[in-house]
């Protein structure tokens, strides 16, 4: 089997930094990934991102790629890590494709949206159940839809679909929106946008695509007519493959200040890591280090 | 070969998966099924589901941007 210098698992801000980074150090490596972008793609609007003072997720995500294509690095792209260990000095990685080997490995697997676990929420993923309001949204158009979640994310996607649907239906399972005040006071003001507190999503059901929900109020069950289903109730770590390294109570890939886990030769950076903030910039900054560190350790270990 | 994309103004896939065909000078029909609802309905029925893009090339349906199968089909 052939091994590679660095593999770098995550195709996000932060694994694309590393990518570019360990292109100009050529490094022989390879990315493996399910997409490019990661969550910057279906970021809204960004203007905290140096350099640029206003541009979207979308715009963002095409600018890494392009500047990902400059140094034509090898992508595998849709694949899928399952497992990743050390054998000896050596890093197995394991995906649904196949099997891989390297002097050193970065995780950069970011987060996925959180799923709500209910009847009917994967059975209808796609056919009416989303995870992407900016992205599918406009699909949604002159259609009655429901939003689950009461931050600031869940309240964005309720802003931009009450401008398009009938009807925008919040469930929040806690007695106020969490939200900004700001956010929560656009809303509240918006004719068309019923929020249910204190109430829980029960059910999704339909036939071939969603047709209402069912949802848990003080004990009593609503039945809700609508077609789409929105799901804003935070994020999880992309790091079950991962199980072999510590991670911390949030299941996040613990690091120290040099991306190190706690296997050496494997580091890890951004999202899925325990790193103060989430945040596109931040994540391209950890890949960098992280990248640095991965390339001292290959000199260090004479390799 | 027809190609035809079904996309929204709003999905970073779409984009790339368009970007990726005309990177190839390979020509396409663009579907936004956002502003067309007739092409909606269309899309569901060959798809099974609403997520964009949704790709289909001669008879083939793909869900997604993926770019080995599209280079398995286009390559055909």
């Amino acid at each position: 089997m052939k091994v590679y210098d660095l593999i770098i698992l995550g195709g996000g801000p932060a694994g694309i930094t590393a990518a570019i980074y360990a292109a100009r150090k050529k490094l022989d490596f390879l990315v493996i990934t399910l997409d490019v972008g990661g969550q910057a793609a279906w970021s809204g609007d960004i203007e905290n991102y140096t350099g640029y003072q206003f541009i979207t997720g979308p715009d963002l995500a095409l600018k890494f790629q392009e500047h990902m294509d400059v140094f034509g690095i090898a992508v595998k792209n849709p694949e899928r890590a399952v497992d990743v260990y050390k054998e000896g000095d050596l890093v197995k990685i394991k995906t649904d494709l196949g099997e891989y080997c390297a002097k050193s490995a970065i995780i950069a697997t970011g987060k996925r949206p959180r799923p709500l676990s209910v009847p009917g929420e994967s059975e209808f993923k796609n056919k009416g159940v989303t995870y992407c309001a900016i992205c599918d949204g406009p699909i949604y158009k002159s259609k009655d839809v429901l939003v689950v979640g009461g931050g600031n994310s869940a309240l964005d996607a309720v802003i931009a679909l009450a401008r398009i649907c009938p009807k925008v239906h919040v469930v929040n399972m806690t007695e106020s929106l969490t939200a900004d005040a700001v956010m929560v006071e656009a809303v509240t003001v918006l004719p068309n946008v019923v929020v249910h507190n204190d109430t829980r999503v029960k059910a999704i059901y339909g036939e071939a695509f969603v047709s209402g929900v069912v949802l848990k109020k003080n004990g009593k069950e609503e039945d809700i007519k609508v077609e789409g289903v929105f799901i804003e109730i935070g994020l999880i770590p992309n790091s079950n493959f991962a199980s072999r390294l510590k991670a911390n109570e949030h299941n996040e890939i613990i690091v120290d200040c040099n991306n190190n886990t706690s296997l050496s030769g494997i580091f890890a950076a951004g999202d899925v890591t325990n790193v103060a903030e989430k945040q596109i910039i931040i994540a391209c900054g950890e890949g960098a280090k992280a990248c640095l560190a991965a390339a001292s350790y290959l000199v260090r270990k004479k390799w | 070969m027809n190609i035809k994309i079904y996309s929204t103004q709003t999905c970073p896939y779409c984009h790339m998966a368009k970007d990726y065909l005309k990177a190839k000078n390979i020509p396409f029909v663009n579907v936004d099924v956002a502003t067309d609802a007739q092409g909606l309905e269309e899309m569901r029925k060959v798809s099974g589901q609403m997520g964009v893009p949704v790709i289909v090339i001669d008879n083939e349906v793909i869900v997604g941007f993926n770019k080995p199968k599209i280079d398995s089909l286009i390559s055909k």
